[in-house]
């Protein structure tokens, strides 16, 4: 049972592994759940999911495969519940107010007898519904009901007054889709473009110095610093926003979110469809607040490496022809301007979050992939790898 | 060896679950949750509820996993060999011992706390793999394999800067805090201050819970944050009525500043106050 549970949750895309279903078996022999499937359910939670934005789904999969696990038969029951346990059972969770209530239904030999009678009707596992017993109903029997006379049935103790079963409530649904994934292995990729540089102060010991220059000391040591080596690299990133790149928001945020705290001189910059004579960095104010392209190649040297983030897919007209801007009169080509930055910038590639194997089918791209110098590459992990290659060749 | 919540700390079933089944198994237990739900307390009250000692390592942006392990401090022995200090024949005497091998080293079981890992580097836990996995370590310097006598009970926590990797994500349990639900909120309250007006839990509770609901703030207000709030509360000795401004007069709770702590928030909250005053005029 458990390995179907395993495989289930591996269908289910959870990333569960060997190693960690083994924890749980193990932890199961250790005794660390007391044999409630809650208890279960919490030690399968904590050694076989590792990502909030996975437990909606680890929730899912438990639910469907210990379904009906929770309650017992009815017939066990009525086997197994002497007498002396209900009234008990009874005892404990009625108040003096809630046990005169009972005098409602007849009193409690009455609620016993009712009770006995309906468990031999019954056949089969009951939910909702006003007579029979079950869960979530307004019957006296069952558990989780709303009648203040109701008998708790397969529930040892109220558990916060927990209505629903805790995997049944799915409360990390909301993590599901809020937490961005993949951006480690983008960070990872990012870091090939890392070039390493020493500047600041001095607070490392430089050891082939020292050693030298104690030499040349006559064996009297003389201590020689150098500053901690730093990520010297810039990058100026050209971000295509709005159109047809809204269902590449996801992607395009990943990479945005890792490069920013990849990189220490990172700047961006967004733009439409092609770039022109101006650009922006607030999208809420495009239009008060444009920074002049030719600013730009005037504020960043040409040692920032400009890469281009879009999907290069629109007419063909803006990019050629002067006016062919879908947004404003364009002076200027949008070719013109492209080459201006590429000529600016020493290194400069174009990430195309449209899968490579559908570049040749919109004219646009095959424009952009030639004023770029063939340097476009897939915003994929592997593209990312030839970009960065590219890009510190 | 069992956890169950202590007098200052209440545990939900769930987090003493994935507690025990840590301790039980000796392998690190991650903790990830909004900040100030009392991840870092819970490696405290673990060690008092315990009674084993606590070695907190808090990791920064430049902190190295070596710095966990040891470190050696090849300058000066090199400044000591040119003085003819007798210490420098020996050089286990410039070898400084970091917080897992204090923690390693121990006669008893201890508590090590391993806070903010995400603040570290992005190799920063791939570093640590083995020496939590087998908890031991080689130091290359004396040629010795430092191998805790006890395994440690380990908590790490994370607020999710960074993703950490799947291998050592592998080797550990994992439990994310839940923001507590107005019943749990309401006994970790009575833990706090059990002297508390019961009247005014209630109405710092509504308007507390009411704030986390506005959309679009910027820093949710936490567990943390209501603490301190209503010790201010206590503090004025405000009266419970003063919450309950329902007449929209006052809509923004008083002392206010203890819970929203940006002030782009507060500006937020203000004009939602403003408006919902409007709507109420005109009734």
């Amino acid at each position: 049972m458990f390995t179907d549970f395993f495989l289930k949750l591996r269908d289910a895309k959870v990333p569960v592994t060997l190693k960690e279903h083994l924890t749980l078996i193990e932890g199961l022999q250790a005794g660390i759940c007391d044999w409630s499937v809650e208890s279960f359910y919490y030690l399968a939670r904590t050694s076989l999911v590792k990502d909030e934005a996975h437990l909606d789904k680890f929730d899912r999969v438990f639910g469907e495969v210990f379904k009906g696990i929770e309650g017992l038969s009815p017939e066990a029951l009525l086997e197994a519940i002497p007498e002396e346990w209900l009234k008990k059972l009874g005892e404990r969770f009625l108040t003096e107010e809630e046990k005169r209530q009972i005098q409602a239904l007849g009193g409690w030999e009455k609620l016993m007898e009712t009770l006995r009678e309906r468990l031999a009707e019954q056949k089969g596992r009951h939910q909702g519904g006003s007579k029979w017993i079950g869960t979530a109903g307004t019957s006296p029997f069952g558990a989780y009901g709303y009648n203040p006379e109701g008998i708790r049935i397969g529930q040892d103790r109220n558990r916060n007054n927990r209505a629903v079963k805790v995997w049944d409530k799915r409360e990390f649904r909301n993590f599901d889709d809020k937490v961005e994934l993949g951006t480690r292995n983008i960070k990872v990729a990012l870091r090939k473009l890392r070039r390493f540089a020493r500047e600041g102060a001095a607070s490392e010991l430089d050891l082939p110095d020292t050693i030298r220059s104690t030499a040349h000391n006559a064996g009297w040591l003389d201590v020689k610093m150098v500053p901690e080596r730093h990520n010297a690299v810039k990058v100026l990133l050209f971000m295509d926003v709005g159109g047809s790149m809204d269902e590449h928001i996801k992607a395009c945020e990943e990479l945005f979110s890792a490069a920013k705290s990849e990189f220490k001189h990172l700047e961006f910059f967004y733009f439409h469809n092609c770039p022109y004579e101006a650009m922006w960095k607030d999208n809420r104010r495009r239009w008060s607040e444009k920074t002049p392209t030719l600013r730009i190649l005037r504020t960043y040297g040409p040692d920032y490496k400009a890469v281009f983030v879009g999907d290069a897919t629109m007419s063909p007209y803006e990019i050629v022809q002067p006016g062919g801007s879908v947004e404003h009169f364009n002076d200027e080509a949008g070719q013109v301007w492209l080459h201006r930055i590429t000529e600016h910038f020493r290194r400069s590639i174009w990430l195309n979050p449209v899968e490579e194997g559908r570049w040749n089918w919109t004219q646009s791209i095959g424009l952009i992939e030639r004023l770029i110098g063939r340097r476009m590459f897939p915003l994929t992990l592997d593209g990312l790898d030839r970009g960065i290659r590219a890009l510190s060749r | 060896m069992r956890f169950i919540g202590t007098k200052t700390y209440v545990a939900t079933p769930d987090l003493m679950t994935a507690v025990n089944a840590a301790i039980a198994l000796k392998r690190p237990l991650l903790v990830k949750g909004e900040p100030g739900t009392g991840k870092t307390v819970l490696a405290r009250e673990v060690a008092v509820a315990l009674g084993r000692p606590l070695i907190e390592w808090h990791v920064k942006s430049t902190t190295k996993a070596q710095h966990g392990l040891y470190e050696y401090d090849a300058v000066a022995r090199l400044r000591d060999g040119q003085l003819g200090d007798e210490r420098v024949r020996d050089i286990r005497n410039y070898i400084t011992r970091g917080k897992l091998w204090e923690v390693f080293a121990a006669e008893e079981t201890r508590v090590l706390l391993i806070d903010e890992i995400d603040k570290a580097d992005i190799e920063f836990p791939n570093d640590l793999l083995l020496e939590l996995d087998r908890m031991e370590f080689h130091v290359y310097e004396t040629r010795e394999t430092v191998k805790a006598r006890n395994r440690p009970i380990v908590f790490i926590t994370s607020n999710n800067e960074k993703e950490l990797p799947d291998a050592f994500l592998r080797r550990c349990f994992f439990h994310y805090i839940r923001f507590p639900d107005r019943e749990t909120m309401e006994r970790i309250v009575d833990v706090h201050f059990p002297d508390i007006k019961k009247a005014l839990v209630r109405e710092a509770l509504t308007v507390f819970y009411e704030l986390r609901e506005v959309s679009g703030l910027k820093k949710k207000p936490s567990t943390s944050e209501l603490l301190d709030w209503l010790k201010l509360l206590m503090i004025e000795d405000l009266p419970p009525e003063a919450l309950k401004a329902k007449d929209a007069k006052s809509l923004i709770p008083p002392l206010h500043g203890a819970l929203l702590k940006n002030e782009q928030d507060v500006h937020l909250f203000e004009r939602l106050a403003f408006l919902a005053r409007r709507e109420s005029r005109g009734d």
